[in-house]
């Protein structure tokens, strides 16, 4: 007990270069925390994936459409419990800065192979009723303060001119990695203008979403479905969710691998600045040290006190960086656009794993100073002049 | 009385990158138990290097050191630390007090060793530093006493565990006249009414003047004695 007020009282001794230490491993815990989560928050996505499901894409590549008329053949396929498609719309809502994802979808089928959207069964009814209706995530209702009955306006991109949809279901997020960003709006409504429109792109899904009655059977079935389709003019290429999205992940992976580095270049910082003032400290108690030394006190003792101050230094920094972390991310979360991250939270593995560096550098942070308070003996450490 | 302190043909030297400095020279002397005994001379002439190889923080190159039954030069680290910390009191030139704790808990430190409880450890310190008359300085810090009392709480925390030997490396050497005289009339006092074994190093006759028996040492060699 003794022994931990004297490492306490040690570590106040140069109060402002302990704070300045103790802020500089904060703000090092809370860069490595933001990355992190940005890391985490870029494969939350998988987790919402279920076993069940299937993605029917484009073979050659995700951008190029597939027929409508595969829908039925599809449904046909043994262990295929329903089907339902949807299309990227793209598009701006107020302005190119509020991104979430717009998808034109099949309203009679979408819900129920997406059963952890929850929507209450009158808006849903309605919404399959009505062509240009449309059904918001709960996230983005809150955002844009909208309403069941507004009227939200898109401006058409990829499908040009000015798209007007009445909301008429906000869902519910099931599980908390459920995305609740999205806007989803009836396909056939965005088909019908493209026929008048534009013909030749008439009748294009994106993908084929393929509810399965068991998932153990998934490998088969998407071997089935590209077998329809070999040798078409649409080849397809059917994989699980979790797949398709890992997909989309390895190709922001360079940038996932860049945020990884660099929190890790965090960490070595950290471990620099501890080490510096772990290392200033045990050099200017060298002759103390020797006194400890010379009353009794063993080479392990000595360790134990220049241990115990750097892991209550690295503590103190860790602990006030992750009460930092969480409102930072929380803040984070609100202005960054719903639709990029719509799970921007700290994950347990985020907490462990900062928690697990902090104390790794305090752990690392004092070998140095006590290798050398161990090796220095009494009579070089009362001739040392600090 | 018996002889407490032995050194047999004690040689000492030092490595310098790749010179040898030799220090001690087949220095033998007995201490007996009880004695205040004082070593003297020029500085570089070996007085505190002896002291260290007597007090154990130490080795002889070559050489026996015999100190209350124990060939220290014998003994392991860890064994020495031990062996210092129930053995040998010290008293350094510069106090070496730990500026962070009080008086109070400078005198505990040694007793952390000891299984002692915290009442035991009390009960202890109080009388130490009664004995050095700073009972009522107990929670004032190093900076806040004078270089005679921060003398004064070393000389506590080398008696708190009860030692059987002292040593004092030039303790009066970074004191006043008034101050030094103090810490010489206390130290005279552990060794005539507590039975202290007093070996100290000083360059100041008026300090020497207090022990029993004064070694001169020169160029690490003993070359007199007197009384």
């Amino acid at each position: 007990m003794k022994i931990l007020k004297l490492i306490i009282k040690n570590t106040l001794r140069h109060k402002l270069r302990t704070l300045l230490t103790i802020f500089g491993i904060a703000i090092a815990v809370i860069a490595f925390g933001l990355l992190r989560t940005v890391v985490t928050a870029w494969y939350s996505s998988e987790k919402a994936t279920a076993p069940n499901r299937l993605i029917v894409r484009q073979a050659v590549s995700f951008i190029f459409p597939l027929p409508y008329s595969y829908l039925e053949k599809i449904q046909r396929v043994p262990g295929v419990k329903e089907v339902t498609f949807a299309n990227w719309f793209g598009g701006t809502y107020i302005d190119k800065s509020q991104f979430f994802a717009r998808l034109g979808v099949d309203a009679d089928t979408y819900f129920d192979v997406y059963n952890e959207y929850l929507l209450p069964k009158d808006e849903l009814a309605t919404f399959k009723k009505e062509r240009n209706s449309c059904v918001i995530g709960v996230d983005i209702a809150k955002k844009y303060n909208l309403k069941i009955g507004d009227v939200m306006t898109l401006e058409g991109d990829i499908y040009p001119g000015s798209w007007e949809f009445v909301v008429r279901g906000i869902y519910k997020p099931k599980y908390e990695y459920t995305d609740a960003t999205q806007m989803l709006f009836h396909w056939s409504y965005l088909d019908e203008r493209m026929k008048q429109d534009m013909p030749g792109r008439a009748g294009d899904v994106g993908w084929y979403i393929v509810l399965i009655k068991d998932a153990s059977q998934s490998a088969v079935i998407s071997k089935e479905i590209d077998e329809l389709f070999a040798n078409s003019p649409a080849e397809t290429k059917t994989e699980t969710e979790s797949a398709f999205q890992q997909g989309f992940i390895q190709s922001s992976s360079a940038i996932i691998t860049s945020m990884n580095f660099i929190s890790f270049i965090i960490i070595g910082i950290i471990m620099l600045v501890l080490a510096n003032t772990m290392i200033m400290a045990a050099r200017e108690r060298t002759r103390e040290y020797a006194v400890l030394k010379t009353l009794g006190f063993s080479g392990k003792h000595i360790a134990g006190i220049i241990m115990g101050e750097s892991l209550f230094i690295s503590a103190l920094g860790g602990i006030l960086g992750l009460l930092l972390t969480y409102p930072l991310v929380a803040a984070f979360a609100e202005v960054i656009p719903k639709g990029m991250f719509p799970i921007f939270q700290i994950e347990p593995i985020t907490i462990i794993l900062a928690v697990g560096t902090v104390l790794l550098i305090g752990v690392v942070a004092a070998i140095f100073p006590i290798q050398r308070a161990m090796r220095t003996n009494i009579v070089e450490g009362f001739r040392f002049v600090g | 009385m018996a002889d407490i302190i032995q050194v047999k043909n004690v040689y000492k030297s030092y490595w310098r990158d790749s010179f040898e400095t030799s220090v001690l020279h087949n220095i033998s002397l007995t201490i007996k138990e009880g004695e205040f005994l004082a070593l003297m001379g020029p500085s570089g002439s070996g007085k505190t290097t002896l002291l260290n190889l007597i007090s154990g923080i130490d080795k002889p190159t070559k050489g026996d050191i015999i100190v209350n039954e124990t060939d220290i030069s014998k003994l392991g680290e860890s064994s020495l630390a031990k062996w210092r910390s129930s053995n040998i009191g010290f008293v350094f030139q510069f106090y070496n007090l730990i500026p962070v704790l009080t008086a109070y808990e400078n005198v505990e430190l040694p007793l952390l060793l000891t299984k002692l409880t915290k009442t035991e450890r009390k009960q202890h310190v109080e009388t130490a530093l009664n004995i050095v008359g700073l009972g009522d300085r107990m929670e004032h810090y190093p900076k806040q006493l004078s270089g005679g009392q921060e003398q004064r709480v070393a000389i506590a925390r080398a008696i708190v565990t009860d030692p059987i030997i002292l040593v004092a490396d030039e303790p009066t050497g970074d004191l006043d006249k008034n101050s030094a005289d103090e810490i010489l009339t206390l130290m005279d006092r552990l060794n005539k009414e507590f039975k202290k074994t007093i070996v100290m190093v000083t360059h100041d006759p008026n300090a020497a003047s207090k022990a029993h028996i004064i070694k001169h040492l020169e160029k690490g060699d003993l070359i007199r004695e007197s009384v």
